[in-house]
């Protein structure tokens, strides 16, 4: 075995490494802005709005995001309206295809993860705000969701974790993040032990971070309580 | 629309193939799972640090990693290693007798299969989520029970499999379940490795129609199928488990 492969070519690890954390840390981003308000509308009475909701989560929680990615990046050239359209331009990339799909599947889970917080929201609060007067969207804003958010950080510890763990298909696409780079080395030097080792090394670098600074975050909500 | 009847047959094939592995990953797993739980509570030092260093280690490397890992690193370590046996053998041979001529005692090179590389994998990363879930139901067991059961002269293994197993697996129920759904998309990932999955079978279709999006969408809701019935499964069976306790 031979590791200075790696050690020569660190660039590539270090450059995947980078578009693995802006890749997914954008899809966070952008997931949690559809989350929210999917999440608390997944209960609204209106059915109209329900049902489109329920569809989104099912479809993207009960399918692979391999497939889903497949889907978007693949599947778009198939319809001549868009190939002509300005959104082309965007759907012709690869990154950005991993980004929407990336988005849209976390944006899913989250959902599921601030409904569950919302519905399990104690009562007593609530009743309270409605005591003190506060207007529906009072209570929203300044009791359920803080709250709901301190509730809500263990499982989506986990969801950042999956979604760092479900970003190594973008390499698939010819993204070059980790994976990609271990890809590229590998088929420079066949030496696909060394190349998918450090791409582990440094997933599991990535994976540790997250937990160790949710680990310190949570901590300090406990002490403030 | 009709492109999809005609390979009808064969994405059948390939679903039926994606269940097979899914069903003997999670075989896998949950063998895995137990042992690695048992280790995890077991008064042997050195059994818990393997299992803990196991599920730390499988729960930080994303899953198409390890599969990539094991079905070409794995391979060419598995060569390697075969060939420098070889060689030892040889030259201590040729040391006693020079006349001796090379002979490959291992075979020379051994082909693992995407099927069982696939598998291993699979089975091997969930056998780690399985441990976990499994630690907490045998932690749930009543320990009144199993004390009886000491008491009534049962040895280790009959309490585990008599009095524990039986107990533990109401409590470890839906996380299997939930680790169910999570293995079965995984499964999606063996047509990187080659495969004739769903998924490969649905790429290399659409790559000869042009129709790239009405076959992975078709593979989609097959997934979502599977899901549900899943579901519903899962649901009888916690019904049920849930009756007998009360």
């Amino acid at each position: 075995m031979d590791f200075s492969i790696i050690i020569n070519e660190y660039q590539f690890y270090l450059d995947g490494l980078w578009t693995t954390t802006w890749l997914v840390t954008l899809s966070l981003l952008l997931g949690l802005l559809i989350a929210i308000p999917v999440g608390i509308f997944q209960n609204s009475e209106n059915r109209l709005i329900r049902f489109p909701i329920w569809v989104y989560m099912y479809f993207f929680r009960g399918s692979p995001l391999l497939v889903q990615l497949f889907i978007i990046y693949y599947g778009a050239a198939q319809f001549d309206w868009l190939r002509e359209s300005w959104m082309w331009y965007y759907f012709q990339e690869a990154w950005f295809c991993a980004l929407l799909a990336f988005t849209l599947n976390t944006g899913a889970y989250t959902a599921e993860i601030v409904r569950g917080v919302i519905a399990t929201m104690p009562e007593g609060e609530l009743e309270a705000a409605k005591a003190y007067g506060m207007s529906k969207w009072q209570t929203l804003r300044r009791i359920t969701l803080p709250n709901s958010l301190r509730r809500a950080l263990p499982a989506y510890s986990n969801e950042i974790i999956f979604m760092i763990h479900g970003s190594a298909i973008a390499g698939i696409v010819t993204i070059v993040d980790i994976t990609g780079a271990a890809r590229v080395v590998n088929a420079r030097y066949y030496a696909p032990f060394e190349a998918y080792f450090a791409a582990a090394l440094l997933y599991m670098c990535l994976t540790f971070t997250v937990i160790f600074a949710f680990k310190q975050w949570e901590k300090r909500y406990q002490i403030e309580k | 629309m009709q492109e999809l009847l005609n390979y009808q047959g064969l994405l059948l094939q390939g679903a039926w193939l994606t269940v097979q592995v899914a069903l003997l990953s999670l075989l896998l797993a949950i063998t895995l799972g137990l042992l690695g739980a048992l280790a995890k509570i077991s008064n042997s030092r050195i059994l818990r640090i393997i299992a803990t260093l196991y599920t730390t280690i499988i729960r930080g490397i994303p899953d198409l990693i390890l599969m990539l890992l094991i079905f070409f690193g794995g391979q060419m370590l598995v060569n390697n290693l075969s060939y420098s046996i070889n060689e030892r053998i040889n030259e201590y041979f040729t040391n006693a007798d020079s006349t001796h001529e090379w002979v490959s005692y291992l075979p020379d090179y051994i082909d693992i299969s995407p099927y069982f590389a696939g598998i291993m994998t699979i089975g091997f990363i969930f056998g780690a989520y399985m441990a976990e879930t499994f630690r907490g139901a045998i932690l749930s067991v009543e320990k009144g029970q199993i004390e009886a059961a000491k008491a009534y002269g049962m040895s280790r293994s009959k309490i585990f499999f008599r009095v524990t197993f039986p107990q533990m697996m109401r409590h470890a129920l839906p996380g299997i379940g939930n680790n169910w759904l999570v293995l079965l998309k995984t499964t999606a990932l063996v047509s990187i490795i080659g495969l004739q999955d769903m998924v490969k079978i649905a790429g290399d279709a659409a790559g000869s129609t042009q129709q790239p999006f009405t076959f992975y969408m078709a593979v989609a809701v097959v997934f979502l199928i599977f899901t549900a019935i899943s579901n519903l499964f899962l649901k009888h069976l916690e019904s049920k488990y849930s009756i007998q306790t009360r």
